[in-house]
């Protein structure tokens, strides 16, 4: 559901006090030759936080992740670690460390040389009794106590990643960079291993900033995610408030789905913009803070949508819009409509299970109609 | 099936068996026996059965001495100079220009190295390099027909012999672990030192081997280039086989060089085999 009160904005989530700071991109940019592949960066990262960058690939979102890691420089702007602009600091005296996609470990040695290897690059060195020690307790962290011995190659693909996390953790990193690090995994394993880094997470208390292109992964683990697209930022904010408030049509788009149709605004007052539809129906929406346009895109997510039948009574503050369904699909919990609005196009009505067995189904070719109530609805701004 | 598989097996074996029985094992053996026999008067062998020839083998000290520092040298040279340039070919030169460097590198091959080698003789004889030198207020230089000039000889010659084997090994590396290296604190150098040289040691291993034993066997360079000065084994064989028509004691000389190379090897084997424990994929590189 779109929250009622747009105005209430996600200052909460954009705005990070100077204080909570762990790092910073400050018009952060990067080209490859002709590519741009981040595109003035503005980001403050709170301290301790879960940061996700999501988006597909090629968004820039790795780019941002590796000029936080040192491995890529800003061509322009700055990248802030602690407030200490680290843009021509090298990558192996940041305070960061990385868990990479494919884990990277290094085949000559065993697990606990692996884990180790951090430790003993410290200058001066670290006592080889404290190393052992710590070594243990980090591979106890990530549930390999008896692996230490072992050889890479030995190992399945989650061990390999729990024994990657154990190499960046161990060194007690201001923050701990995540590189799609499921990628690798089956669904399964991918549950258990989110589910594990949120608890090392809140264990650690370290910032984690991970990078991905699955939305749920994003969603599920997140505190703030950071939605990507073209090199630039398209969106900040919680996983409820980029779902709710998506800002544009590419970030309502890439998280959940969403119908997003053409209307005339009309009149827009405290927050609700009146939108005319294709079918002539006038609607009121949560308006976008701001804008002036007198055309937009709505956007409305298929849950907030309902069915009815052509003799239903139509509640207050409701539209009817008349459809014909054109494709169904039962999912147990659910069932996805796919329908042919008059005048308007496309839509998607998703009816929880319910609702279902208490109007009974749709079949394919009937005539319904629409129920979009009003202050469900939200202008979305022209795209990235 | 499993009849007709072992019988093509071993059909398609057969040449190289052959091959290797017949210009191999078989003159092998005649080399071994013949080193226990006898010079007759006239030169060639008597059959017998006397260590006289290994008794003797002293007498070539020179070039058994040649040949086992300059060997190792020209060995520990050639890496020395392959491993900057096959890491500079296998990480550094992008996708573009990697196939015509590699192909620069071979192109030396499609000229004879007994011409090439005589290329050397004008750039290190009274004309050549010395020349420039005394141009430059260093007289009297001689180059030519010193260890020296051997040592360029079989370097040049063997380098791209050195140069594939690591860059092979290098190719393979995955540059995300030197990141990772570096992610974890390690300056460049040092993950140099800890990630990538002991990830190509087989490369190296294969190149130092592959040049090596050729180094052992040679005798056209140092011919060419040591004029008659600076001989190795390969010489003297021929020299003593030749020359001197003294059969049993070049068959003894042979036989020893042989003995040299195999316990070479088996070290090299060792020690390829305690890197290998380290990583499975390159036990057999």
């Amino acid at each position: 559901m779109m929250i009622q009160n747009p105005s209430m904005a996600d200052a909460a989530s954009t705005d990070v006090a100077p204080t909570e700071v762990v790092a910073e991109f400050a018009g952060a940019t990067k080209r490859f030759g002709a590519v741009l592949a981040a595109d003035r960066i503005n980001l403050r990262i709170r301290r301790g936080e879960f940061l996700s960058f999501l988006g597909p690939s090629g968004c820039g979102k790795t780019t941002a992740l590796r000029m936080l890691a040192g491995f890529e420089a800003p061509t322009e702007g700055a990248v802030l670690i602690d407030g200490k602009d680290v843009s021509a600091v090298p990558a192996h005296k940041r305070p960061v460390n990385m868990v990479f996609q494919h884990y990277a470990l290094f085949p000559h040695m065993t697990v606990a040389q692996n884990v180790g290897y951090g430790l003993r690059q410290r200058r001066p060195r670290l006592p080889g009794a404290e190393i052992a020690q710590k070594v243990d307790a980090a591979l106890a962290k990530v549930r390999l106590a008896d692996f230490g011995a072992r050889r890479i190659w030995e190992l399945s693909g989650g061990q390999q990643q729990r024994v990657a996390l154990a190499r960046a953790i161990i060194n007690e990193p201001q923050i701990l960079l995540l590189d799609e690090p499921m990628a690798a995994l089956d669904a399964k394993l991918r549950g258990e291993m989110q589910r594990e880094l949120l608890e090392l997470q809140r264990s650690l208390n370290v910032t984690f900033v991970l990078v991905t292109h699955d939305q749920e992964e994003a969603l599920s683990m997140s505190d703030r995610i950071c939605i990507m697209g073209k090199g630039r930022i398209a969106q900040v904010g919680s996983p409820q408030e980029l779902y709710d408030r998506p800002r544009n049509r590419y970030v309502a788009d890439f998280v959940g789905r969403a119908n997003i149709v053409a209307a005339k605004i009309i009149a827009r007052q405290g927050g609700i913009a009146q939108a005319v539809l294709g079918n002539g129906a006038t609607i009121g929406v949560n308006d976008l803070p701001g804008d002036t346009r007198g055309k937009a895109e709505i956007a409305i997510r298929p849950e907030a949508l309902t069915l009815a039948r052509g003799k239903d009574a139509v509640p207050e503050d409701t539209v009817a819009l008349p459809a014909r369904v054109t494709h169904r699909t039962f999912l147990g919990d659910r069932t996805e409509y796919l329908l042919m609005a008059e005048g308007i196009g496309p839509l998607q009505v998703n009816s929880p299970r319910q609702a279902a067995s208490a109007i009974g189904e749709h079949d394919v070719g009937a005539h319904v109609r629409v129920l979009w109530r009003a202050g469900t609805g939200l202008v979305l701004a022209a795209d990235i | 099936m499993a009849m007709t598989q072992t019988r093509g097996r071993a059909l398609l074996l057969t040449p190289a068996a052959l091959w290797y029985a017949a210009l191999l094992l078989l003159p092998l053996a005649v080399v071994l026996i013949f080193s226990f026999g006898e010079r007759t008067p006239i030169g060639g062998y008597a059959p017998g059965f006397t260590l006289a020839q290994y008794a003797n083998l002293p007498a070539r000290m020179a070039a058994f001495r040649n040949t086992l520092t300059l060997a190792p040298v020209g060995t520990l040279a050639a890496l020395l100079i392959a491993y900057p340039l096959a890491y500079f070919l296998a990480v550094r030169v992008s996708v573009r220009w990697k196939t015509l460097l590699l192909v620069l590198v071979i192109v030396p091959f499609w000229t004879s190295i007994l011409i090439r080698s005589y290329a050397w003789i004008f750039l290190l004889g009274g004309k050549g390099l010395p020349a420039l030198l005394a141009s430059i207020g260093f007289e009297d230089i001689r180059l030519l027909n010193s260890p020296f000039a051997v040592l360029v000889g079989i370097v040049y010659g063997y380098l791209p012999l050195m140069v594939f084997p690591i860059y092979v090994a290098l190719e393979k590396l995955d540059l995300r672990l030197l990141e990772a290296a570096a992610d974890l604190g390690a300056p460049p150098w040092r993950s140099f030192v800890q990630i990538t040289l002991p990830l190509s040691m087989p490369g190296v291993l294969t190149g130092s081997m592959l040049v090596f034993i050729l180094l052992m066997g040679e005798f056209l360079i140092p011919a060419i280039l040591g004029g008659g000065k600076v001989f190795f084994v390969g010489n003297a064989l021929v020299d003593l086989f030749l020359q001197s028509r003294n059969w049993p004691f070049g068959s003894a000389v042979a036989v020893a060089l042989v003995v040299i190379m195999l316990i070479t090897v088996a070290i090299y084997t060792r020690v390829v085999k305690r890197y290998a424990a380290g990583r499975d994929d390159v036990a057999m590189m």
